[in-house]
């Protein structure tokens, strides 16, 4: 049976909400609304408002309020409508729940988990599309992950929270309808959130994407299997170097797809670091398929041109490989 | 201008057959560098560049047999532009200049007297080779120059060199027999010549010296023992750095006798008799032996076999050895008394190294310890038995002090 992205979320939070009383989720509009993307329908009628919390269009003060909750001993997930706005957020996440272990010299933990949105493709505009995972991923201190498939959408919550360190976890917007059928408990169970997967092998390329970009590297790799060339497609669900050699030294050629802008991504993270650690078993330059360097239209034709798309990644598979 | 003459790759060499150019015109060559690849009867040697400058002109076709001292290129020196009487051949000219030909003829004309670097200097740099293909083209041995790159732009890939590695086994294992036999017999009439002429004009006299290699053997033993395989230090490494310093003190050994007269060499570059898999014998110079430690005298020993047996020699390695070292212990005799390869002037010869009986000189205790007999075949036009003598004693001592080589 296929459940969607948004449901599995929500079974992962339901799930959380009963076996653990210290675990609380607050937000703008995730209690009686139902989240904005509707991932929090139906907790607020089953856990009540102590632990479905409705805040104001405040996230600096939600945030520092989640801090300290986290401080204090409870287990808060603190949602974020999107990635935009938690710029809002920003000193509360970076300065306080990052360095809060380090600056305490080991006192204080900050064990919470801060849920948000990003990406675009669904209209949204520049207020609501961007995807600045980069300036996350950047921080030392805090876990940044990125479920791409149902299962890790089931799976990732429970080590978040289990995490005695602050983890920002990344939906893409696009990713909430997408419907697949849940694997067997004990996999999903297992989501290992300090690893990256490979979600499908191949031999001439490495196809290195995350969150919202995966399911266009597989259709990438789905075309690029029919006309005979088979390439690898990485999830990286937290960035993992080891896995990354591990694929470039088997396939010699790598395309990061990433719906950053290109100038200081993770995409380029990713090629550095490759560019470092396996420039012996590259065959060819690194490729990157990214964002155009605008902020997201609003109109469809023009969003679409903004963002990496399937045809992109097959090009520069084929480009690169000279077919 | 200077011209780039086929050098004479040892005296036994009258002619050579120009396999390959390795350089173009217009491009800037380094003294030392690799210019041509050229057959000599002994194997294909990789000939190098004496003097810097840029090539103006390839004269000889590849497959063309032409004498020692045939000029087969012409240069131009640094700062020097080229002569505006000489076009470019048709053969100097390549793709990308064809394209530029759509220019009129008289701007052509005027642009041939820019000196050819000008040309194209894209083509005249390092090869576009993808580190992964770099990587494996050393580890299969493949020259990477040979090899045409399939990759955007020409770039050379991974499957081009797997695809050359193939293809170079097909053409091993393709090389007729007749082929190998034509070239074993030239082989051995060139060695033929060689040691006619040696044992005809060269007055030889021999001397042997037993010499004992307790000590010496104990110390590679401890050496060896925190030493990968790979890198273990052989005896015959300590027998090439002994020569080397033992000759500091007996230059009437080491260098040429041409010209009616004796040349000292002011290095060691000791020629190591190597044996072919085929039959025959090549003995390539280990360069400057005396300053090198050990272990880097053991590496390049090891490279100069593998290169000498895969036949890829460089002329300096060729051409230049001012005494042969021969080394015979592997095969189990008791000494060798070896033929000077002229116009050297000696030939040290190592035996087996084998546990023996020998009596302590200064208690006269018999005991049984491990020893080698050496040889020296030297030039009596040059040295006298004494000298010899002295340098075989000098030897003997350098090796009862095995630390110090």
């Amino acid at each position: 049976m296929k459940i969607s992205y948004r449901e599995a979320l929500r079974e992962a939070l339901r799930e959380a909400l009963a076996q653990d009383s210290r675990v609380f989720l607050m937000g703008e509009d995730v209690g009686r609304y139902g989240g904005t993307y509707a991932v929090s329908k139906g907790l607020l009628e089953e856990f009540g408002p102590d632990r479905i919390r409705d805040t104001p269009l405040s996230e600096l003060g939600f945030m520092g309020a989640g801090v300290g909750a986290a401080l204090g001993g409870m287990r808060p997930i603190v949602e974020i409508m999107t990635i935009n706005f938690s710029l809002l957020a920003l000193d509360q996440i970076v300065n306080s729940a990052a360095l809060l272990r380090h600056m305490s010299g080991g006192q204080c933990a900050v064990p919470l988990v801060i849920r948000m949105a990003t990406g675009a493709g669904r209209q949204l505009a520049a207020q609501h599309s961007h995807s600045l995972e980069n300036w996350y991923a950047h921080i030392p201190g805090i876990r940044v992950l990125a479920p791409a498939t149902v299962a890790d959408a089931r799976g990732m919550l429970a080590p978040a929270l289990a995490d005695p360190d602050p983890v920002v976890i990344f939906e893409h917007a696009q990713l909430y309808s997408q419907e697949d059928a849940l694997p067997a408990e004990r996999v999903w169970r297992a989501c290992d959130i300090s690893r990256a997967a490979v979600r499908r092998a191949g031999t001439r390329a490495s196809l290195i994407t995350y969150g919202g970009c995966l399911p266009k590297a597989m259709q990438a790799a789905d075309a690029l299997a029919a006309v005979g060339i088979d390439v690898e497609v990485l999830d990286l669900r937290p960035l993992d170097l080891d896995t990354i050699a591990a694929s470039v030294r088997r396939t010699h050629r790598v395309v990061v797809v990433d719906e950053g802008w290109k100038t200081g991504s993770l995409a380029a993270e990713i090629v550095a670091r490759i560019a470092e650690d396996c420039l012996y078993d590259l065959d060819a330059p690194p490729r990157r398929v990214c964002s155009v360097e605008v902020p997201i239209p609003y109109a469809r034709h023009m969003e679409a041109a903004a963002l990496p798309q399937t045809a992109q990644i097959v090009a520069a598979v084929k480009e690169m490989l000279n077919v | 201008m200077f011209e780039f003459k086929l050098p004479s790759l040892g005296a036994d060499m009258d002619e050579g057959k120009l396999l390959e150019w390795r350089v173009k015109p217009g491009d800037k060559v380094k003294k030392g560098q690799v210019v041509a690849v050229v057959d000599t009867s002994k194997a294909a040697v990789d000939v190098e560049i004496w003097q810097d400058g840029t090539v103006f002109e390839l004269l000889i076709e590849p497959g063309t047999r032409l004498p020692v001292g045939s000029v087969m290129a012409t240069l131009l020196e640094e700062g020097e532009s080229a002569p505006t009487r000489k076009p470019l051949t048709a053969r100097g000219a390549r793709k990308g200049e064809a394209r530029r030909r759509a220019t009129p003829p008289a701007a052509v004309a005027a642009e041939v007297g820019v000196a050819p670097p000008a040309v194209e200097p894209a083509l005249a740099g390092r090869a576009r080779v993808s580190p992964a293909a770099r990587k494996r083209a050393d580890a299969l041995g493949i020259d990477i120059v040979r090899v045409a790159g399939s990759g955007p732009g020409g770039v050379v890939t991974l499957a081009d060199i797997e695809h050359a590695a193939a293809t170079r086994t097909v053409t091993a294992v393709a090389v007729p027999a007749e082929v190998m036999a034509a070239r074993q017999a030239e082989m051995r009439r060139t060695i033929a010549a060689a040691m006619s002429r040696s044992k005809r004009e060269i007055p030889h006299y021999y001397l042997f010296e037993t010499i004992p290699l307790a000590r010496a053997s104990e110390w590679l033993t401890a050496t060896n023992a925190d030493r990968p395989i790979t890198e273990r230090i052989l005896m015959a490494a300590l027998f090439l750095k002994a020569v080397a310093i033992a000759l500091k003190g007996f230059p009437e050994l080491n260098g040429f006798y041409r010209n009616e007269r004796f040349e000292p060499a002011d290095a060691v570059h000791a020629g190591v008799a190597i044996s072919l898999r085929g039959g025959g014998l090549v003995a390539p110079a280990l360069h400057d032996v005396g300053s090198k430690p050990l272990p880097v005298l053991m590496r390049e020993l090891s490279d100069l076999v593998r290169r000498t047996r895969a036949g890829s020699l460089r002329s300096s390695e060729m051409s230049d050895p001012t005494i042969t070292v021969t080394n015979l212990g592997e095969q189990g005799v008791e000494a060798v008394l070896g033929v000077i390869y002229p116009p050297q002037v000696a030939l040290v010869g190592f035996g087996r190294v084998a546990p023996r009986p020998v009596v302590d000189e200064a208690d006269g205790i018999l005991q049984v310890v491990p020893t080698v007999t050496a040889s020296l075949a030297a030039d009596h036009r040059v040295s006298d038995g004494h000298r010899g003598a002295l340098f075989l004693g000098a030897l003997r001592e350098l090796l009862q002090h095995p630390r110090d080589l």
